[in-house]
């Protein structure tokens, strides 16, 4: 398998060379060619494995030498985030990296002799993740050659870095392949920094005040995860001998009391990656960088490293305190996120803060951890990936064109940037609508915590289904109400911008459509693979039932609307208590003036606004994880 | 397999005259708690008919489709829960439904009907926790979320799930838009919002949305049947009466309180579940 180390090594190679290039034409076009190339590398892995039926595969066994690379690396890394933190005065975040550092190196070099191990693991979850990251990823890195064009020629004040904008992007699709196939925790642990150091340098791009606090939060939250992971490892190395990510997650779920700390701790580190609760201010932080870096920690990768280790660690959580812990925690943050959400006119802060609600749901998910909720997980973060992507891409879009992302701004944007609306709209209703995938996800999610007994989850998700509504379809009736289409906006996205626009919406269709032989083909043996036993999760009748929902939702409204569009209707002006003037735009006040009419959504800022819940949110989470954690760690001592 | 389809055909057929009759006696039964004699029990039929005899009369071409489309979706959920399928599902659908509604109402650009869909969606809000529970309510009672499945338990789900019942009904006001809880709309067309979410509805898209109306209540009237039926055919008419009682709680509910502001709505629609409901839930899953 030459696609492994290639997936791993060729966009780090690609990353040098945008570095050295800068001529921007030549580097766009080396930019096209590399994405293309690993989106088809990434295809041909994937059908080539699953033409091989799927084995799941154990490789590299002897790498004594990629493993003092690697430590070599880290060390790099460290001296990398000393510097930048000793350079902005930030001195006491370097010992986040200095002293995990000089624990790995100990470990390696003086600790126990460990098992011998395989590096790299490949079954169905890493494979489609690899999918993830390939297609989703290399679109983003598309999308932003025009949009990066774009964004330097409006906002001129700050230096033209396109360069080192695309060295990230690249660095940062390797380390996401590096840490999705490694069964190492050594090497995911590498990985782990290297995401982390990439999303720091990625929010400071513009180096402003606001942008290099924010890259700064992201990285001290970030590398007290690795922190944490690094004492993990180390625990598993002189208790266990074996620093196999695989054998951890063996022990866990037979129960082994050894497997407790570094499981949890490991599941605590991922926390701060999904942005979780009281880790998510990060996230919220990261919207200063250019758009599609957001869309690129938002959709394919960064958040989802830490979705996808909990996704393994979830066997070794079910039942447990552990379980306990992460399910609460994930529960209470797509609740409470939501909430805020309401609040918020931003369009970028509301996309932030619903990723943040739905990881929330998905860590709830691994940490109930049965085949159900993995089940759930699994598809909520296709969807999520998908259209958050989209969302992202479209808003940054949006954007160029009106030079605003205020929701209300975008007030009847279907009429004014056609294209740009619709896609908006696809990528809205993905995210909550029936027939999406969200919606089954969370059918399922929802019967599973039931079956488990875990009431809170179950209120959660039911009050936090009912809040994630609200705020969804408060902004699409935004996107169509009625508005004076005689003011022209020009819409000038793109081609590479509307091709992975395009591809993403494309995608989103088919996977509604296909997801029942998706569920079925793929998922469910994947879920045969982590639990050993066989679940149907969705029984027969509710596939059928799917089936038919998907068929009428598409149908129907195209029926109905071919026969609306067919009728002979009478338009008359809407109804403004006798003041009209003729138009719907105005109406006559009262001094017998024309005054322009102008609608807005609710907001209610000061009841669900982030100003207020924010806080209270963060004692509660940091006080059940303190409490929790010495509940657990004491319990196994 | 034979009873599901009829049970559908049942449902197409009967549930606008069932729908319109149960409307014409919210009407004739207001009318005299306010000392009058009232219309005929069959005055919405003959509204309908007169608006089905007008033309299409639009703000916006599109009002037609989304109208359509939400009728279209209520019917469908009608389907699915009288042929026995997952209740959850079914409430899903109708939230996609109702979507359709509140874009036909604020795809104008009247102040009325807009803010008539901004309370619409916050009634959504509202009312949707409750109605999951409840689903959850039939699950915890008879270990499924079949329509058919609940419908053969040996014991009706209401000995069960009082609490959800309590709820459901509390939210029911809210979902049937009536006072003190019409929020989104009035009956009565001389009040600050005039019509609220139909204001800028008329004539045949008045009158299909009138008719989605009535496949809604009939939906919701068996969801509340639901909690009474088992195997035992008297199950039926105790059903039938539970059904009845609560149409006439509703109508008394709305004929006697004014109009709250959003913020009591949301308090007390959320507070009553998560107390009510909430509590029934812990003791289902506990003990």
């Amino acid at each position: 398998m030459w696609m492994i180390p290639f997936l791993i090594c060729f966009p780090f190679v690609v990353s040098i060379l945008m570095y050295t290039i800068r001529v921007n034409k030549i580097r766009n076009i080396i930019t096209y060619i590399s994405a293309g190339i690993i989106m088809a590398v990434v295809g041909l892995f994937a059908v080539q494995w699953i033409a091989g039926g799927c084995r799941e595969m154990e490789l590299y066994y002897h790498t004594h030498i990629i493993d003092m690379i690697m430590l070599a690396a880290v060390w790099l890394l460290m001296f990398l985030v000393t510097y930048l933190s000793f350079k902005h005065k930030r001195k006491i975040i370097s010992l986040l990296s200095i002293i995990p550092t000089l624990m790995i190196t100990y470990l390696e070099l003086y600790g126990p002799q460990q098992a011998e191990i395989a590096h790299v693991h490949v079954d169905r979850l890493s494979v489609l993740m690899c999918i993830i990251i390939g297609i989703i990823g290399s679109l983003i890195v598309i999308y932003s050659v025009g949009y990066m064009h774009g964004y330097h020629h409006h906002h001129t004040e700050f230096q033209d870095r396109r360069y080192y904008f695309f060295m990230l992007l690249f660095v940062f699709l390797g380390a996401m392949f590096g840490f999705v196939l490694s069964d190492s925790l050594l090497w995911i642990d590498l990985f782990w920094e290297m995401t982390s150091i990439c999303s720091f340098l990625l929010i400071g791009y513009t180096k402003t005040e606001e942008a290099i606090a924010n890259s700064f939060r992201a990285l001290w939250m970030n590398l007290l995860g690795g922190a944490a992971l690094v004492v993990a490892i180390c625990y598993a190395g002189y208790t266990t001998g074996n620093l196999s990510l695989s054998n951890l997650v063996e022990l866990g779920a037979l129960g082994d009391a050894k497997a407790v700390i570094p499981v949890t701790l490991i599941a605590v580190a991922a926390l701060t990656k999904a942005a979780q609760m009281p880790f998510s201010k990060w996230l919220m932080g990261a919207m200063v960088a250019p758009t599609p870096s957001s869309a690129l920690l938002h959709s394919a990768t960064m958040v989802k490293a830490g979705i996808y280790i909990l996704f393994r660690l979830a066997p070794a959580m079910s039942g447990t305190t552990t379980g306990l812990l992460i399910s609460f925690i994930g529960g209470f943050t797509f609740f409470a996120a939501s909430i805020m959400a309401i609040a918020q006119t931003d369009g970028k802060k509301v996309l932030a803060l619903s990723t943040i609600s739905n990881l929330g749901l998905m860590v709830a998910c691994a940490g109930v951890g049965t085949a159900e909720t993995l089940w759930a997980g699994i598809f909520l973060m296709l969807f999520h990936a998908i259209s958050k992507s989209l969302l992202f891409q479209n808003t940054g879009a949006t954007e160029n064109a009106l030079h605003s992302r205020d929701i209300e701004d975008m007030h009847g944007l279907i009429y004014r940037l056609p294209r740009l609306g619709a896609f908006m709209f696809i990528g809205i209703a993905g995210m909550f609508l029936a027939p999406f995938g969200m919606l089954i996800s969370k059918w399922s999610a929802l019967k599973a915590s039931v079956d488990e007994s875990n009431i809170l989850l179950v209120l959660f998700i039911v009050f936090g289904s009912a809040t994630t509504m609200f705020y969804w379809t408060k902004w699409m009736s935004k996107l169509i109400s009625y508005t004076d289409t005689e003011i022209k906006v020009k819409d000038i996205t793109k081609k590479d911008e509307l091709l992975s626009l395009m591809i993403h919406a494309v995608l989103m269709i088919a996977l509604c459509l296909l997801f029942p032989v998706l569920s079925t083909v793929y998922i469910e043996p994947l879920l045969v693979e982590v639990f050993g036993t066989s679940t149907a999760v969705l029984p027969m009748g509710v596939l059928l039932l799917l089936i038919a929902i998907v068929v009428f939702i598409f149908f129907v409204p195209l029926t109905a609307f071919r026969y609306a569009t067919s009728i002979k209707v009478r338009q008359i002006v809407s109804y403004m208590n006798g003041i009209n003037v003729g138009n719907n735009k105005e109406f006559v006040d009262s001094m017998g003036e024309n005054k322009h009419l102008f609608m807005t959504n609710w907001y209610f800022a000061h009841t669900f606004g982030q100003r207020k819940l924010m806080r209270p949110c963060i004692w509660i989470t940091s006080a059940w994880l303190v409490v929790m954690l010495c509940i657990i760690i004491g319990g196994a001592l | 397999m034979i009873y599901r389809i009829i049970s559908i055909a049942a449902f197409l057929i009967f549930a606008p005259l069932v729908g319109g009759l149960l409307s014409g006696l919210d009407r004739k039964i207001s009318a005299r708690m306010q000392g009058r004699i009232g219309p005929s029990i069959f005055q919405p039929f003959y509204d309908v008919r007169k608006l089905f005899s007008k033309q299409f009369i639009v703000v916006n071409p599109a009002q037609v489709f989304l109208i359509m489309s939400f009728l279209f979706t209520i019917i469908f959920t009608g389907c699915m829960f009288f042929g026995g399928n997952d209740v959850l599902l079914c409430f899903f659908l109708l939230s996609t439904g109702a979507t359709f509604l509140i874009f036909a109402a604020c795809i104008t650009n009247s102040p009325y009907s807009n803010l008539g869909a901004s309370r619409e969606l916050l009634q959504m809000m509202c009312y949707e926790p409750a109605v999951l529970l409840a689903c959850i309510g039939f699950y915890l009672a008879t270990g499924s979320f079949n329509v058919s499945d609940i419908i053969q338990a040996d014991m009706p789900a209401i000995v069960k799930t009082p609490g959800f019942f309590i709820a459901f009904v509390f939210i029911l006001t809210i979902k049937l838009r009536k006072s003190p809880f019409d929020l989104s709309t009035s009956h009565h067309p001389h009040q600050e919002l005039v019509k609220g979410i139909t204001t800028d509805m008329g004539a045949k898209t008045l009158g299909l949305f009138e008719v989605a109306e009535w496949y809604e209540h009939v939906f919701l009237m068996g969801f509340v049947g639901l909690f009474f039926i088992n195997k035992n055919p008297w199950s039926y008419l105790v059903a039938v009466i539970a059904v009845l009682a609560t149409y006439f709680l509703e109508i008394l509910i709305d004929n006697t309180s004014a109009r709250v502001k959003w913020q009591v709505m949301l308090k007390s629609a959320w507070g009553v579940t998560l107390l009510v409901a909430g509590v029934n839930l812990i003791i289902l899953m506990v003990v």
